[in-house]
């Protein structure tokens, strides 16, 4: 057996902000944000800056290079991201178990911090933002227009939801998944976010209020979307030694895999020819083997998920992906009430999600599964000893990390 | 934009922006035909062109005109307007279609089915491929229902 890093190291700390409707957090800078949740972070863990020498982020999260000058970390002796996007929320745990099973670094960062007040990770290519072909925070930007542009914009499905939509409709007819399946992941995740202090949507969302709801890209409607908002939230990693000195009971990595199949590839905002046999899916498969392998566990150990949750079919997708029922099956397995928090069999995010807690790029689930882990979370499952919690589904890489106490 | 047509998202780009290895696909277009880079080594069709074969990493296409029908793999209908000039464009057809004459994934295209019907359109309809000539450069492909 290689050596891995299996139980090696611990989430030690978590810092926030408050979460914000977008625009909200203002005039705070994001850099500001992003200090504030790492400073969070330490003090928590019972740690200092002087401690800190580590930034393992996804996404270009922060820019190490800012944080560390402004708060004045000592020596900076790793600072790497995952490529990609949110897919690489969970993975970045990983990253950060690297960077510290490896000699590099002792006391990691994890970090997302976001403010959408002039960019729209949702917006499309018709008014500027997010994926798109005016430049900004375009995949097309910098270099002019490329080659592919002409062959997918016609088409005119430039936002992340025309295209989730499109993943979500293939699995609509290859399974018989249905929009009733997707409601049942925005109400049960609804019901999560209401008992939380910090969740934006409070609100109670009934079954014929979601069939109400405005349709945007058809299957997908209002409440399927994440909504958008502001923020920052970060975590601490260190080793499973010197976690168990410091303050917060230890949440430890059992096993952590980023990656996925090749040619899942930019998945689906540019690229459609995912191979049949994982088009209509999370594009988790892959990653979830090697997670588990890693850990020694499966399924069946886990007690609560936290599943990336930008589309709400992408939740009964990863239900697929990680093997808690089979392909093809995760409509039906939401609808016998299976993820809802006391009464299901695998309460799933247990904090609202990112669609009705706050939409922070995966790094809410990251906190959830390790409130979950210590006993302290608003909606605790009794007994948590195991998590799981993903990133993505995107562009590779995507991501999946086991937590346990 | 007064020449908008609900059920046809306008084109935002005038150019094809081709570069050597999307160039034979716009001539192809500019005649109407519908042409692929097939890999002269393992017959595998990459399209949207790219410079290798992602089966066997070869570089060497040659182009082959396809049926110019295909099959519905999946879609979506767009029904809430990005811009508020969308509103008289919505509700619109667009999705994944696999072209005939080739072998499954890796000839999709991503496409506009312009005269689709939102309330009846299915994964498995037939539909062709057409060329909408949006600029005097680019030859846009789009589908109607077969």
């Amino acid at each position: 057996m290689p050596e891995t890093l299996k139980d090696k190291t611990a989430i030690v700390g978590i810092g926030a902000t408050p979460y914000y409707k977008r625009s909200e957090s203002l005039p705070q800078t994001e850099l500001e944000l992003a200090c504030k949740a790492i400073l969070g972070a330490l003090d928590d863990a019972g740690l200092t800056v002087k401690d800190l020498d580590g930034f393992t982020i996804y996404s270009s999260s922060c820019d190490p290079a800012q944080v560390a000058s402004v708060l004045g970390v000592p020596e900076v002796r790793f600072a790497a991201s995952l490529t990609s996007g949110g897919g690489g929320s969970a993975g970045s745990l990983g990253l950060a178990a690297s960077a510290i099973v490896s000699g590099q670094a002792e006391v990691c960062v994890t970090l997302m911090t976001l403010q959408q007040a002039k960019r729209r990770l949702g917006g499309s290519a018709v008014d500027g933002g997010g994926p798109g072909l005016s430049g900004g925070g375009s995949p097309y930007g910098g270099g002019g227009v490329p080659n592919y542009a002409a062959f997918i914009s016609g088409a005119g499905l430039m936002a992340p939801g025309h295209s989730f939509a499109m993943l979500t409709r293939r699995h609509m007819e290859l399974y018989g998944t249905k929009r009733e399946h997707l409601a049942e992941v925005c109400i049960s995740q609804r019901e999560n976010a209401i008992r939380r202090p910090s969740a934006i949507r409070t609100d109670p969302l009934t079954l014929d209020e979601y069939f109400d709801a405005r349709m945007i890209s058809d299957p997908l409607c209002l409440f399927d979307y994440t909504m958008e908002s502001d923020g920052a939230v970060a975590a601490v990693v260190t080793s499973a030694e010197r976690a168990r000195d410091l303050r917060q009971k230890p949440v430890y990595i059992g096993g952590s895999a980023h990656g996925g199949a090749g040619r899942w590839g930019s998945a689906i905002f540019t690229y459609f020819q995912m191979p049949d046999d994982y088009f209509a899916s999370s594009g988790n498969r892959p990653v979830a083997k090697r997670m588990y392998e890693m850990a020694g566990m499966g399924p069946e150990d886990v007690d609560v998920a936290l599943f990336y949750d930008h589309f709400s079919p992408m939740v009964i997708m990863q239900l697929e992906d990680y093997g808690f029922c089979p392909i093809g099956e995760g409509g039906p397995f939401v609808a016998d009430g299976n993820i809802r928090w006391k009464s299901g069999s695998l309460p799933v995010n247990t904090h609202g999600g990112h669609l009705s807690e706050a939409y922070i790029i995966g790094m809410t689930h990251v906190r959830e599964a390790v409130e979950q882990l210590r006993g302290v979370a608003v909606n605790q499952v009794d007994g948590a000893e195991v998590a799981v919690v993903t990133g993505g589904p995107s562009g590779l890489p995507i991501s999946g990390t086991l937590l346990h106490n | 934009m007064s020449d908008l047509i609900r059920g046809t998202f306008p084109s935002m780009l005038k150019d094809p922006y081709a570069d050597a290895s999307t160039q034979p696909f716009w001539d192809a277009a500019a005649e109407g035909r519908l042409s692929a880079p097939r890999c002269t080594v393992c017959g595998t069709f990459v399209l949207p062109p790219q410079p290798f074969c992602f089966t066997c990493q070869s570089q060497a296409f040659e182009w082959v005109d396809l049926p110019g029908t295909g099959t519905i793999y999946t879609f979506t209908v767009v029904r809430h307007p990005l811009a508020p000039q969308l509103a008289d464009v919505v509700p619109y057809v667009s999705g994944v279609i696999e072209l005939d004459g080739t072998q499954g994934a890796g000839a999709r295209l991503m496409l506009n089915i312009t005269d689709a019907d939102p309330e009846t359109v299915q994964i498995g309809d037939k539909v062709r491929v057409w060329f909408d000539q949006v600029s005097e450069t680019l030859p846009l492909p789009r589908a109607r229902m077969a």
